[in-house]
């Protein structure tokens, strides 16, 4: 808070320039967003309950107001200016010293109208979800707090208030997943997903410290690193640095091994999983390794390698296990690990794939934000997770099957709408020699179409297999998934011929590099999303009547194999999670029988034998003291009342001696 | 005519002897008869320093003291009186309500 204050203080001053086109007054004030959230976090927590409405009111109109600065930094990295960074000092410890403020590039100003954007769908959104809800102002409060922590993170201008932002959304990621911690497996799946993320802190944090190294150990500014990256001859250490800061990536962005806490964190409430679990959060881990692109180039080149392939591996697994999911929620977790796999594996093919992967981040969070709501939308209709409990629903819910179907399509790659366009460019990026990677995004392009497929037949198509009585939700759920939709339609065309890729203009990595429409791969990713989703309605199309699921009778103990995920989280908790929390509670509890218990049983001993002298003392010391002063002036009034005899003429004897005594001391 | 140390010491053998009659007497009259005393032996040395210095100012205040004294007496008296009337004693020994 302290920073807070200082930044408020210096708000009058001009910031710092750099290079290009000056910055517009939205770009020099972007600090406002986050403090906007912050005080809304405030706000909420004090005055929720009592306010009308119960508390969503302060987080929306700091958002609506955060998405005009958010687009105001838009319009200013369209019109060509550059960065615009500014800070003031926040702390010093020995030679490092930390500044609080911000730094608006391309990648920030985008990633700022997702955050607020999407936020503000949510927000809305989850009036109408969460309305009834107990926690209902204490989800609002953690919701804003969420943003405010993403918005610090994306606007972070060094590694510390990143490191700040990172962990604060650990938090509220953790809150909202438990949100209805009632239910053990709730608070289960948030306890999995904080730890999970953690063992990728720990590395994270081990990589800020290598960058300050590099930097020369006095700022961990993140424009000082980059440079001093460039510079470095200790390539052992920026390799380092780079391995350890994707350490964070893997935990935040769930990629494999760590991609565990993604699917179990749908427990939490769907805006929540739209929101942080889909659209922002998760995309966190991708956007450090952008904001801290210098050091993963300059690094060994196995390290981009390392990269890649743990996005290839993640991108066609998780992919393959949304095909088998019956869970909703759970197929779109899948699919966002996929998709966040995506971008990561875009961000390893160097510079040439920086722009294309932010540009899927950009598409994705839009589109994946959409199906989430609209998934809580079908959730909130027929009172279940499950696909089997779903079906037919197109004509019953016309809004929310619109909707859905724009972001499944946005999510297929169906040719021009969303996903395909940023698709295209990381097809196109891979397919000048990243063969493999070309591969794996087309492989793993007919499996997203597939389950994306299958999908939309389950829900919206055949007979209905639920036992409620679904109706369209409400209009303040409703709208929200328009406005996404369209966004996710207009977002899509920001990277194609249309608009002659402006995102790339805006964010790039070095030059913009020149992308140029490429018929035969736009051919080749049409092929896949059409194949994919071709595939889904053989499978899943109305006509079937099935008991059993196909894939179930197609793919024999593979699909027990995929109904375990691989086994892998199993793995987790027999084999890593068990023995150590085993020997961790034994030796938990003999510490707490000897040491604790000692030092408590300690403590209240000589607590007795203190208090025992500290009431000698009492009685004997102090209160001697009051009493015997009472004693003294007792006594010695009693001697002096003898003076006052009231016999009129020894007072005249005093009179006259005393008369005598001055006389004598006057004329001696 | 007399000289001045003869009045000054006639003077404060009188006043001693109002001192005298003051603390010792017990009588309330003789109390104040005793004042009166102390009062004139004061008078006698305005006059006489007066008459030496051959400044008037000190027979004026002379004149003031036997006014004041003169009132004196009469408040002296009557509250001698009253003490007569509620104790039947001018004693001044019994008068001790004061005390403690």
């Amino acid at each position: 808070m302290v920073a807070l204050v200082h930044i408020l203080a210096q708000a009058t001053t001009e910031p710092g320039v750099s290079d290009a086109k000056a910055p517009n007054w939205f770009m020099a004030h972007a600090y406002i967003i986050p403090l906007l959230l912050m005080a809304s976090a405030a706000l909420t927590l004090v005055l929720g309950r009592r306010t009308p409405g119960k508390g969503p009111v302060y987080g929306i109109a700091a958002l609506a107001v955060g998405l005009v600065f958010s687009l105001g930094c838009l319009v200013g990295i369209a019109q060509g200016s550059g960065v615009a960074t500014d800070g003031v000092h926040w702390f010093t410890i020995g030679g490092f010293s930390v500044d609080a403020g911000y730094y608006v590039d391309g990648l920030a100003a985008t990633m700022l109208v997702v955050v607020t954007g999407v936020s503000l769908m949510v927000h809305l959104y989850a009036m109408g979800y969460m309305h009834g809800d107990k926690r209902y102002t204490w989800f609002y409060f953690v919701l804003s707090l969420f943003t405010a922590a993403m918005l610090v993170v994306v606007l972070a201008p060094n590694l510390f208030e990143l490191l700040v932002g990172w962990e604060v959304m650990g938090v509220c990621s953790y809150l909202l997943i438990g949100h209805w911690y009632e239910e053990h497996v709730n608070s289960s799946a948030a306890i999995k997903a904080f730890i999970t993320t953690r063992i990728g802190d720990v590395p994270f944090m081990f990589g800020i410290f290598a960058c300050i190294v590099i930097a020369g150990g006095t700022t961990s500014n993140i424009q000082a690193v980059g440079q001093a990256v460039g510079v470095s001859h200790d390539t052992v250490l920026v390799t380092a640095a780079a391995l350890l800061l994707f350490g964070g990536t893997i935990g935040k962005s769930a990629q494999f091994p760590l991609h565990v806490w993604l699917p179990d964190a749908m427990a939490g409430p769907t805006p929540v999983s739209a929101l942080i679990h889909a659209a922002t959060m998760v995309a966190a881990g991708v956007y450090l390794v952008g904001r801290m692109f210098e050091v993963f180039v300059h690094a060994d080149p196995a390290v981009l390698t390392i990269v890649g392939t743990i996005g290839a591996i993640t991108m066609l697994g998780a992919a393959i296990l949304a095909m088998v999911q019956d869970d909703i929620k759970r197929v779109l977790a899948y699919s966002t690990l996929s998709q966040l796999a995506y971008m990561v594996a875009g961000l390893s093919m160097g510079e040439t794939g920086y722009s294309a992967a932010f540009f899927h981040l950009f598409t994705h969070a839009f589109f994946k934000g959409l199906l989430f709501l609209a998934a809580g939308s079908l959730i909130h209709a027929v009172h279940s997770n499950n696909m089997s409990d779903m079906g037919g629903l197109r004509a019953k819910m016309p809004v929310t099957f619109i909707t859905m179907l724009i972001g499944s399509l946005a999510l297929a790659g169906f040719p021009l709408i969303g996903g395909f366009w940023s698709k295209d460019e990381l097809l196109v990026t891979a397919s000048t020699g990243h063969l493999w990677l070309f591969v794996m995004f087309l492989v793993t392009a007919i499996a997203t179409a597939f389950y994306t497929g299958r999908m939309l037949f389950l829900t919206f198509y055949g007979p209905f297999r639920g036992h409620a009585e679904p109706h369209e939700s409400p209009s303040i759920m409703t709208a929200p998934l328009v406005v996404l939709a369209v966004a996710t339609i207009a977002a899509g065309f920001l990277g194609s011929p249309f608009t002659h890729y402006v995102f790339v203009d805006w964010v790039h990595f070095g030059t913009p590099e020149v992308h140029s429409f490429h018929g035969a791969i736009a051919v080749f990713g049409s092929v896949a999303a059409l194949a994919g989703l071709g595939l889904g309605w053989l499978l899943y199309g109305p006509k079937r009547e099935r008991e059993t699921d196909p894939l179930q009778r197609g793919l024999g103990p593979v699909w027990g194999v995929l109904q375990h995920r691989y086994y892998i989280d199993d793995f987790y908790f027999n084999d890593i999670v068990r023995p150590v929390r085993d020997s961790v509670s034994a030796g938990v509890v003999w510490f707490n029988q000897n040491v604790l218990d000692g030092v408590v049983n300690g403590a209240a001993v000589t607590a007795r034998g203190g208090s025992g002298a500290i009431m000698w003392i009492d009685r004997n010391i102090i209160d001697g003291a009051v009493n015997g002063a009472g004693t003294a002036m007792e006594t010695f009034g009693k001697g002096l009342r003898l003076v006052q005899s009231g016999k009129v003429q020894w007072y005249a004897v005093g009179l006259f001696a005393g008369v005598i005594a001055l006389s004598l001391f006057i004329f001696r | 005519m007399i000289r001045l140390p003869l009045v000054l010491v006639f003077a404060a053998l009188l006043f001693s002897a109002g001192v005298y009659g003051v603390l010792a007497r017990r009588n309330a009259v003789m109390v104040l008869m005793a004042i009166e005393l102390m009062l004139n032996a004061v008078n006698l040395n305005l006059i006489a320093f007066s008459a030496s210095l051959k400044d008037v100012s000190g027979q004026v205040f002379a004149l003031f003291v036997i006014a004041v004294a003169a009132a004196e007496v009469g408040i002296g008296l009557a509250l001698v009186i009253l003490l007569f009337r509620n104790r039947a004693s001018i004693n001044v020994d019994e008068v001790d309500l004061l005390k403690w």
